[in-house]
C-alpha cells in the first residue's frame, strides 16, 4: 500500500509536469483565477466569463481560421501560486495570451513573467495602478482604484448632498482600501468632513465594533468599498444599529447575491459600476440573456469583466492577424471596441478609458441612476 | 473612551463571544479527552450551517412556514449533521492514529479540514459561492438604554449558556461524564476499570460535533452569509479562546470566548487598523502571565 | 516533448558529471573517515545536473520555477524542523519569520538602494540584503523564543501563531512597504544557483549543529526537558538559540522568495502559509532533514503535477476535474499520515546527512 501510494504520486507528478503539450490546430489562450481557496467564488465567475467568450467565438468560426482553446488555471488567490501558473501557461502550455487574474497581488506576481516572455495579458479585475505599470504587455479591463472612489465622493457630495462622511474597508485588501482612500481624499477636497475612517480584518463577519463607532459619529453617508458578500453583512449590521442614511460603494457590489443576503438593508444603496443591466445597448442585453441561459444566474461584475477582457484579447489577436505577442500588444494598444462594460480604449498606461454609471438599489433591483464620464 | 467602551460595544462583544463560545466548547471537550487540536472543528461548524440551510428549504417545501417549530427542526438537523461528520472523522481519520504520536493526528486534522473545505467548494450544487442564509426566526430589535439589541444576540447568549450548563452537568454528574473524565486523566487506568474508551471518545466527538453544528446554525442566522471556507477563521479564534481559558476546561472555554469577543470589539473600536493585532497581543500577554490559561489547572510535570 | 533525447541527455550528464563527483566524494570520505566531502560533492553533483538540464532547456522555465520553489520550501521546512522536530518546541508562526526576511531584504534592495540587476556589484549588495533579512528574522526569533521558556505545547503554538499574525497586521499598516498593496517592484535576483546554495547551507548548518554537542542539547530538550536540565544543560539558552537559528534561515528563505516572485505581500505569510510548512515537516518525518527535503519536493511537485493530470483527464472525460486538485491533495495528505504515521522518512536520516559513526 505504502509503496503503491508513493509510486502513484510520483507518476502523477512526473506526467503532470512533463506531460507533452500536443496539438497545433488550435490557438491556446490562458485564463487565470482563484478556483479554490477563500476567493474561489470570484475565480469561478471569472472562469464563466472567459469560457462564454471563447465558446461564442468558437461557434462563430474561431480565430484566424482556428479553434480557440481556453486553458484555465487555478491561482488559489496566492501570489506564489500565481507565479507558478504564469510559468506553466507560458513555458509549458505555450499560450499566446493570458486573461487573468482577479486579485491585484496575484496579477502583480504574474505580470513580470508575462512582460519578460512577451506574452500579452489583460487582467479583468486587478485595480491596483501598479499592475499595468509593470510593462507594455500588461493591460486591464477594469477601472483603477482612484477613479471609483473619486466618482463616489463626487456623487455623495453633489447628488446626495452629504457633508459628513464615514468609510469602512478591509484592511488586508488593497482594492477596498484604495477605493476608500480615494473617496476620503476627494471628499475632503470638496470641503466635506470625514467623521470616521474604519478598517476591518479580512474575513470578518462581525463589523459592529467599527459600525457602532461610525453610527455614533452621525455621518450623512457611509462609503462601503467591500465586495458584495461583506457589503451585505455590513449593511444589515449598520441598519440594526439604527443608521438609515445612504450607503455608497464600488463595482464589488455588483452581484445578485447582494440583495439576496442583504435584503432590505441594502436599499438606499448606490454603487459605481461599468454598465447597467437596464442598458439598452444590444451587446448588454444579449450578454445578460445568454449568460442567464448558460449558467442559470445573472452575471456579476467579475464574470462581465472577464468576458470583456477575453473579448478584447480575442479581438486584439484578430486585428493583429497573428499570434505574435508584440503584434497583439500593438493591436490592443490601438483598439476601440464596444463591449458589455462600455466602449473601451486603452490610454498610455494601458488602462481602459470608459465612463462609469451609478446604480441604485431600489426594491431589490439594480436601477440605473446616472452616468459619469472620466 | 466613551466611543470605545459603551453599552452598545459591550453587547457587540458579547454577541461575538457567544459564537466563539459555541465553537470553543466542542473544541475544548475534544481536546480534554484526546489531547488533539481538532483543526476540522471549524469545518463541522460550516457543515452545520449548510445542513441547516438545506433543511430549511426542505422543510419549507414540505411543511411550509417559518418560526419556532421550524427553528427547532433545523437546529436538530444541523446538530445531527455536525454529530455525523464528527463521528465519521473520528472513526476513519483519528482512531487509527490513537496510539501514534500526537502530532501525526494534528497533521491529519489539517488534512481533514482541507479535504472537507475543498470537497464542499468543488461539489457542483454547493459550490464556492456565498449563499444567503434564510431568516429561520425573523429578526426583531429592541432597545436597552441607548443600545440596540437584536433577538439573535439573546438567542445566541441563551443557547451558549444552556449548552455550557448542560455540558457541565453531563461531565460532572453522569456516568458518561465520569467515564470522560477518567479517560482524560489516564487512558490505561480507565480501560482497566472496564471503560470502553473508544466509545467514550466517540461520544465526545459526537457531542462536540453537535455543538459545532448548532453554532453553525446560529452563526448562519446572525451573519446570514455562508460559504465553504467560513469555518477557518472562527475555528481558529475559538481554538485561541479555548486555550486562553485553559484548554480542556469547559467554563474556561466560555470565559475565554467572551474575553476574545470583548477584546476584539474594544480593540477594533480603539484602533480598527490594528484591531486584530491588539487582540493577539492581549492574548500573548495573558498567556505569559498565566501559561496554562485563565482557568487551566496547574499540573506537575510527570517525571 | 520527445522523451528519448531527454533520457539520453539525462544519462549523459549523469555519467559525465554526477557519478565521477560521487565516486571522488566516496573515496575522500572513506580515506578521511568523514562524511562532509561526500555530502558536499553530492550536492555539487545534483546542482550541476539540474543546472545543465535547466540551461539546455530540457527542464523548461516552469519546471525550474517549481524546483526553485521546492528548494525554498526545503529551507523553510528544515529550519522549522530544527525548532519543532529537533528541539521539540511547537511553532505555528514560521512564515512570520520568513516575512521579516522578505520585507527587510526587499526594503534594502528595492526601496533603499533601488538596485538594478544589470549593474555590476548589485548582486553582492543583494546577498548582503538577504543576510540582513536573515539576521533581522533571527532577532525576531530570539524575541519569540522567550515565551517558549514559560509555555509548552499547544500554548506555545498559540503564542507563536499570535506573533505571526501580529507581524502580518503590522506589515499591513506600514505604507512605506506598501501595506495591503504589498512590497512591489522587487528586482529578480533569485535564481537557481543562490536558492540551491541557501537550501544546501541551511541543511548543512542544521546537520552539523545536530551532530555537535549543542545539537545533543537540543535533542535532550526534546526527549525530556527536566532530565536535560538536571544533566546541566542550560535549557533556556538552547531553546532561544533554536528559535533564533530556525528563524534566521526562514528569514533567508523569505528573502529569496520575495526576490523570486518580485514582490512580497502580507497575506503570503499568514497562518495558512505556516501550516503548509508544518505539513512538510511532519509529512517528511519529525527530526529528519532528509524527510523535510523529500516532503518539500514531493508536496510541491504533487500539487503541480495534479494540475496537469487532472486537466488532461478532464479533457478526455469532459468533466471539470481540474477543480478536484486540492481535494486529491488533501486526501493524499491524510493517506500519507494514516499509512506512514511517522512521516515519509520517520526519524531516519539519509546516510549522507549522518556522521559515519552514527549507525541508526
Amino acid at each position: 500500500m505504502k509503496r503503491a501510494l508513493l509510486i502513484v504520486a510520483t507518476v502523477l507528478a512526473v506526467f503532470g509536469i512533463f506531460g507533452c503539450a500536443q496539438g497545433g490546430g488550435e490557438i491556446k489562450i490562458g485564463g487565470v483565477g482563484p478556483v479554490t481557496g477563500e476567493a474561489a467564488t470570484f475565480g469561478v465567475s471569472t472562469k464563466m466569463g472567459c469560457q462564454m467568450a471563447v465558446d461564442e467565438w468558437n461557434a462563430a468560426g474561431g480565430l484566424l481560421g482556428k479553434q480557440i482553446k481556453l486553458i484555465y488555471a487555478d491561482d488559489k488567490g496566492e501570489p506564489a501560486e500565481g507565479a507558478t501558473v504564469w510559468n506553466k501557461l507560458i513555458q509549458q502550455d505555450k499560450v499566446v495570451a493570458i486573461v487573468g487574474t482577479v486579485m491585484s497581488k496575484v496579477s502583480l506576481a504574474g505580470a513580470p513573467i508575462s512582460q519578460a516572455a512577451g506574452i500579452p495579458m489583460i487582467s479583468p479585475t486587478s485595480t491596483n495602478t501598479k499592475v499595468t505599470e509593470v510593462g507594455d504587455y500588461i493591460f486591464r479591463a477594469c477601472f483603477i482604484d482612484p477613479f471609483q472612489g473619486t466618482v463616489g465622493a463626487k456623487f455623495a457630495w453633489d447628488d446626495l448632498g452629504a457633508r459628513k462622511a464615514a468609510a469602512i474597508f478591509d484592511v488586508g485588501n488593497d482594492y477596498t482600501k484604495g477605493l476608500s482612500e480615494a473617496f476620503r481624499d476627494k471628499f475632503l477636497a470638496l470641503g466635506g468632513e470625514m467623521v470616521a475612517f474604519e478598517a476591518h480584518p479580512t474575513g470578518a463577519t462581525d463589523f459592529k465594533a467599527q459600525l457602532t463607532k461610525i453610527v455614533q459619529a452621525m455621518p450623512d453617508v457611509v462609503y462601503v468599498s467591500d465586495y458584495y458578500n461583506d457589503v451585505a453583512l455590513i449593511a444589515k449590521q449598520i441598519r440594526e444599529l439604527g443608521y438609515t442614511g445612504p450607503l455608497v460603494g464600488g463595482d464589488g457590489w455588483d452581484s445578485p447575491e447582494l440583495t439576496a443576503i442583504g435584503g432590505a438593508a441594502v436599499e438606499n444603496g448606490f454603487f459605481t459600476n461599468h454598465y447597467s443591466k437596464d442598458d439598452t445597448r444590444p451587446v448588454v442585453k444579449e450578454f445578460v440573456a445568454k449568460f442567464k441561459a448558460k449558467f442559470g444566474s445573472e452575471p456579476d461584475a467579475l464574470a462581465t469583466l472577464a468576458y470583456d477582457a477575453m473579448y478584447l484579447m480575442l479581438t486584439g489577436i484578430k486585428q493583429a492577424g497573428s499570434t505574435e505577442g508584440a503584434k497583439i500588444k500593438d493591436a490592443l494598444a490601438g483598439i476601440s471596441l464596444d463591449v458589455v462594460s462600455g466602449r473601451v480604449q486603452f490610454d498610455a498606461s494601458r488602462n481602459p478609458v470608459k465612463s462609469a454609471v451609478i446604480i441604485e438599489i431600489k426594491g431589490g433591483q439594480q436601477v440605473y441612476r446616472t452616468t459619469v464620464n472620466p | 473612551m466613551g466611543s470605545i467602551i459603551n453599552a452598545q460595544q459591550i453587547i457587540n462583544g458579547l454577541q461575538l463571544g457567544s459564537i466563539y463560545a459555541l465553537i470553543a466548547l466542542g473544541y475544548t471537550m475534544v481536546y480534554g479527552i484526546v489531547r488533539l487540536i481538532n483543526f476540522a472543528h471549524g469545518d463541522f461548524y460550516m457543515i452545520g450551517a449548510y445542513a441547516a440551510y438545506g433543511a430549511f428549504f426542505l422543510f419549507n417545501a414540505v411543511l411550509g412556514g417559518a418560526g419556532g417549530p421550524m427553528a427547532v427542526a433545523t437546529l436538530l438537523f444541523a446538530m445531527l449533521a455536525g454529530l455525523s461528520i464528527a463521528a465519521l472523522t473520528n472513526r476513519f481519520a483519528y482512531r487509527p492514529l490513537r496510539y501514534k504520536p500526537k502530532l501525526s493526528s494534528l497533521i491529519t486534522a489539517i488534512g481533514v479540514s482541507m479535504f472537507i473545505e475543498y470537497v464542499f467548494s468543488a461539489t457542483p450544487f454547493i459550490g464556492a459561492s456565498f449563499r444567503a442564509f434564510p431568516a429561520i426566526i425573523p429578526q426583531s430589535l429592541f432597545k436597552i438604554g441607548s443600545a440596540t439589541v437584536s433577538n439573535y444576540v439573546v438567542i445566541d447568549l441563551a443557547v451558549a449558556g444552556t449548552l455550557m450548563i448542560g455540558l457541565t452537568v453531563l461531565v460532572k454528574w453522569t456516568k458518561l461524564g465520569k467515564a470522560m473524565r477518567a479517560v482524560s486523566q489516564d487512558k490505561d487506568a480507565a480501560r482497566l476499570m472496564g471503560i470502553d474508551i473508544e466509545k467514550v471518545i466517540s461520544a465526545t466527538f459526537m457531542i462536540g460535533g453537535a455543538f459545532a453544528g448548532a453554532a453553525g446554525l446560529l452563526a448562519g442566522m446572525t451573519y446570514p452569509r455562508i460559504f465553504p471556507y467560513m469555518g477557518i477563521l472562527p475555528g481558529l479564534k475559538a481554538f485561541i479562546a479555548a486555550v486562553l481559558g485553559g484548554i480542556g476546561n469547559i467554563p474556561g472555554a466560555m470565559l475565554g470566548a467572551y474575553i476574545m469577543g470583548l477584546a476584539e470589539t474594544f480593540a477594533s473600536a480603539y484602533n480598527s487598523l490594528l484591531g486584530e493585532g491588539i487582540a493577539f497581543a492581549i492574548l500573548i500577554l495573558v498567556l505569559l502571565v498565566r501559561p496554562r490559561g485563565l482557568l487551566g489547572e496547574k499540573t506537575a510535570d510527570k517525571i | 516533448m520527445e522523451y528519448k533525447p531527454v533520457l539520453q541527455t539525462l544519462k549523459r550528464i549523469g555519467s559525465w558529471i554526477v557519478f565521477p563527483l560521487l565516486s571522488v566524494g566516496d573515496i575522500v570520505g572513506r580515506k578521511t573517515g568523514r562524511n562532509m566531502p561526500r555530502l558536499t560533492l553530492a550536492a555539487l553533483g545534483i546542482y550541476l545536473y539540474i543546472y545543465v538540464l535547466g540551461s539546455t532547456g530540457v527542464f523548461n522555465g516552469y519546471v525550474m520555477h517549481i524546483i526553485n520553489l521546492s528548494l525554498i520550501y526545503v529551507a523553510l521546512a528544515a529550519s522549522l524542523n530544527l525548532i519543532n522536530g529537533i528541539t521539540g518546541q511547537f511553532s505555528l508562526g514560521h512564515m512570520g519569520f520568513a516575512a521579516v526576511g522578505a520585507y527587510v531584504s526587499g526594503t534594502f534592495t528595492t526601496l533603499l538602494f533601488k538596485l538594478n540587476p544589470s549593474v555590476p556589484g548589485a548582486y553582492l549588495v543583494f546577498v548582503g540584503a538577504i543576510v540582513a533579512g536573515g539576521v533581522a528574522a533571527a532577532l525576531m526569533g530570539v524575541l519569540i523564543g522567550f515565551p517558549s521558556l514559560r509555555l509548552k505545547g499547544d500554548y506555545l503554538a498559540i503564542v507563536t501563531l499570535g506573533f505571526g499574525e501580529i507581524i502580518r497586521t503590522i506589515l499591513n499598516n506600514i505604507s512605506y512597504v506598501g501595506g495591503p498593496r504589498g512590497l512591489l517592484g522587487i528586482p529578480k535576483f533569485s535564481n537557481f544557483t543562490i536558492i540551491f546554495a541557501a537550501a544546501f547551507l541551511t541543511i548543512l548548518v542544521i546537520r552539523n549543529l545536530v551532530h555537535s554537542s549543542h545539537g545533543r542539547a537540543f535533542l535532550a530538550i526534546r526527549e525530556n526537558e527536566l532530565a536535560a536540565e538536571l544533566a546541566g544543560i542550560d535549557t533556556t539558552r538552547y531553546k532561544v538559540l533554536s528559535f533564533a537559528i530556525g528563524a534566521g534561515f526562514a528569514g533567508v528563505a523569505g528573502g529569496l522568495f520575495a526576490h523570486l516572485l518580485q514582490m512580497a505581500h502580507p497575506t503570503q505569510y499568514g497562518f495558512m502559509g505556516s501550516v503548509m510548512v508544518l505539513i512538510m515537516v511532519y509529512a517528511g518525518g519529525v527530526g529528519s532533514l532528509t524527510g523535510s527535503i523529500i516532503a518539500a519536493f514531493s508536496l510541491t511537485f504533487l500539487s503541480e503535477g495534479l494540475r496537469g493530470v487532472l486537466d488532461g483527464l478532464g479533457e478526455l472525460t469532459n468533466l471539470p476535474l481540474g477543480d478536484l486538485r486540492m481535494v486529491i491533495y488533501a486526501l493524499l495528505l491524510i493517506l500519507i499520515m494514516l499509512f506512514r504515521t511517522e512521516g515519509l522518512m520517520g526519524n531516519k536520516e539519509s546516510k549522507l546527512l549522518m556522521l559515519p559513526e552514527d549507525k541508526r
